[in-house]
């Protein structure tokens, strides 16, 4: 999983396809990663990301639960207009703030 | 019946073929010249159906998924079939949000989405014998320019 950690800030810099297959290591990852340091956001970065199922929606409403138990929140970047429209379906635009600008905070 | 075009595949129930095996169906379908929407669509569906194959029929053994696809005129039809262990209460199931696995994070979304991207979406299961999801759906109909 691609990732880079900026101060209380976890960016997880998502694949192309956002599938059961791939999310199962992603989750996992995170939850080290969140265990390991001290975030209080997680941004999910889709500037990759052609395809995405329920299994993608799962690990953002997991992560989402857990960081919002310590105050924190997750943000949905660079989503493109599928991805938008499933995240939408799943209400997680209620929970959460999804960004389909392209160049905000262009990856490094 | 003289257009139509059939095409069936059975592969193991591994997580990596997930991918190959909706590419596969939207490879089919492109005979019907769909829009890019519509194959997203497809794709999204039979991921979701496989998904539920791998992790709820077979709860991750490794045994086979069969999928029968068929388009025709304007319509696609597809369905998925495992040999798993079946699905107690199909209305219980295909309600949003509802889970049999909170624990690895599944949404509960899955019979949802199908429903959200095809047109019809009817589900027989037999307890301990396995299930079929069978979808319909509309594709490629306002693509000719000369409708």
């Amino acid at each position: 999983m691609d990732y880079r950690i900026q101060e209380d800030y976890l960016y997880v810099f998502l694949p192309t396809e956002l599938d059961h297959h791939s999310t199962e290591s992603i989750r996992r990852e995170c939850d080290e990663l969140l265990y390991d340091n001290e975030i209080l956001h997680i941004v999910f970065d889709f500037g990759e990301t052609s395809f995405m199922d329920s299994s993608g929606i799962g690990v953002l409403m997991g992560r989402y639960r857990m960081i919002s138990k310590l105050g924190g929140d997750v943000t949905a970047i660079h989503v493109n207009d599928r991805v938008y429209k499933i995240l939408n379906l799943a209400g997680l635009h209620k929970v959460m703030e999804i960004s389909q600008e392209k160049i905000w905070n262009k990856r490094m | 019946m003289g257009n139509t075009n059939e095409m069936s595949m059975e592969f193991d129930s591994r997580s990596c073929n997930e991918g190959f095996a909706r590419v596969a169906v939207a490879a089919f379908i492109t005979q019907l010249n769909p829009t890019l929407e519509e194959v997203s669509d497809v794709k999204t569906a039979v991921s979701e159906a496989i998904t539920n194959a791998i992790i709820h029929a077979y709860d991750k053994e490794v045994k086979k998924i069969r999928i029968d696809c068929k388009v025709v005129e304007h319509e696609m039809y597809v369905t998925v079939t495992d040999y798993g262990k079946g699905i107690e209460n199909v209305e219980k199931a295909m309600e949003p949000f509802f889970t049999t696995k909170p624990e690895e994070d599944r949404s509960g979304m899955g019979f949802a989405f199908m429903e959200a991207f095809m047109d019809e979406v009817v589900v027989i299961s037999e307890l301990g014998k396995g299930c079929a999801v069978h979808m319909k759906k509309k594709v490629g109909v306002g693509t000719s320019p000369f409708m």
